[in-house]
């Protein structure tokens, strides 16, 4: 048996998400959209974007925060022995849950971990996230009472593995291949912001090393932010939840030494004011996270230690973003997409349909 | 007899509910849980200590752990 883990006790989840409450937040300053130092739904919309899987100008860019995310997750896996390649867990119906989970998040315009770095920067609009957030996590755990799993995975080749991690690494030589050119939209085969969010960015290199350091860190503590609030709904335990507390009061405190806090709920950096579609958006995101166990982070740290059915849901959320923007799904800070609220409708169907449907021990 | 948990290839949440169902309504005060990652394995002990159960063994089998415990 390995020596025990010093992250994932108490003070070690409290610690990682400390680190990760003052370094998003230090992203930010260093270039990163407002309260969006970290937001892993808005980084993969943005590399959908890169690649041309959208053409909405504004948000895209490779971002290499998730790269570093599912790599530093996997340094760690390999350096603990903890890299088990599986898969077979219903890998179409997480494809379809990631997508919906993605247009979710993009109606109120940020996952959990934005979410939360939106409240610390002082916008009340990620109030209505949160709550509709704890809503669809609260609808997921009556499924999961009822007997709601996805079934079991099998262990499997390296290989598998390794697929997510290989494709973000090949994200990053594109990027190195296809550098950004001032005052250009493209470079080769990458398209490029020129304006908004995606033109937004901390130096390439710094994001990358941030991103390879969360990644590791949150390896090891298992860090996810809708496992916080399932576990206290579902089972009255906290572990999660004090590292995702922890992360907000340590945004809080740096965006006030950096003096990025402004409280309020209209005129905040890419946000809407609309309370209900706040609420339905972020209430469809975490149902979908509930129902595929683990906040879009924790299924890219998934990724990295060789989960190739969470790897199927990243890009569930890549592809979902593609269709978010082509599609008119996505809200701006104008408001919700002139389909947007049809598509929260949707969504929320297809998982009531997957939650009442998927029970029992048919592993 | 020990009450068998068999949680491996199951993902987060699983293993924890079957365990907590099992420390719940099971009537054999010994249990063996199997699980396949160290995040379950953690959980899984966590969620049972939770409970007032004694962890009284945890070793590596197969691709993953298996751990025996007392009801507390």
């Amino acid at each position: 048996m390995q020596g025990k883990n010093i992250f994932a006790t108490r003070w070690g989840i409290i610690g990682v998400g400390a680190v990760i409450g003052i370094l998003a937040p230090v992203l930010q300053k260093l270039g990163n959209p407002g309260n969006m130092g970290i937001c892993v739904a808005c980084f993969e919309r943005d590399i959908a974007g890169a690649v041309g899987l959208h053409r909405a100008g504004v948000v895209q860019f490779v971002r290499p925060e998730i790269i570093g995310f599912v790599l530093g997750s996997m340094i760690a896996a390999y350096l603990f022995k903890e890299f088990r390649p599986r898969v077979g867990s219903a890998p179409i119906v997480r494809f379809v849950l990631g997508a919906f989970a993605m247009i979710g998040a993009l109606v109120f315009l940020g996952c959990p971990w934005r979410a939360v770095l939106r409240l610390s920067g002082g916008d009340g609009n990620a109030i209505l996230g949160l709550l509709g957030l704890t809503f669809g996590i609260w609808i997921g755990t009556l499924f999961l009472k009822k007997g709601y799993n996805l079934g079991r995975t099998q262990v499997t080749h390296a290989t598998v593995g390794w697929m997510l991690p290989l494709l973000m690494a090949g994200l990053f030589v594109l990027m190195l291949v296809f550098p950004q050119i001032e005052g250009e939209a493209q470079s080769g085969v990458l398209f490029y912001s020129l304006k908004g969010p995606g033109a937004m960015h901390a130096p390439l290199f710094l994001s990358l090393i941030v991103g390879l350091g969360i990644g590791f860190l949150a390896q090891r503590s298992r860090f996810c932010t809708m496992g916080a609030i399932r576990d206290v709904v579902l089972f009255g335990q906290t572990h999660l939840l004090s590292g995702f507390i922890s992360l907000a009061v340590a945004a809080f405190l740096t965006n006030l030494a950096l003096s990025q806090f402004k409280a309020g709920f209209v005129g905040q950096p890419v946000a809407h004011t609309m309370h209900i579609w706040n609420f339905a958006g972020m209430a469809l995101a975490g149902l979908a996270f509930a129902l595929a166990g683990g906040c879009p982070g924790r299924q890219l740290f998934l990724s990295g230690e060789g989960d190739g059915d969470a790897a199927v849901f990243v890009l569930g959320m890549i592809v979902g973003a593609g269709f978010a923007h082509n599609f008119g799904l996505a809200s701006s800070p104008k408001g919700v997409g002139p389909h947007g609220i049809a598509a929260v409708v949707v969504g929320l169907l297809f998982c009531l349909f997957i939650g009442f449907t998927m029970r029992g021990k048919k592993a | 007899m020990a009450a068998t948990v068999d949680a491996r290839g199951l993902s987060c949440p699983q293993p924890v509910i079957m365990t907590l169902d099992e420390i719940k309504q099971g009537k054999e005060k010994e249990m063996i849980v199997f699980v396949d990652t160290d995040t379950s394995k953690e959980n899984v002990i966590r969620a049972a200590e939770s409970q007032g159960c004694q962890i009284t063994d945890v070793t590596p089998e197969g691709e993953g752990y298996r751990i025996a415990l007392t009801k507390g």
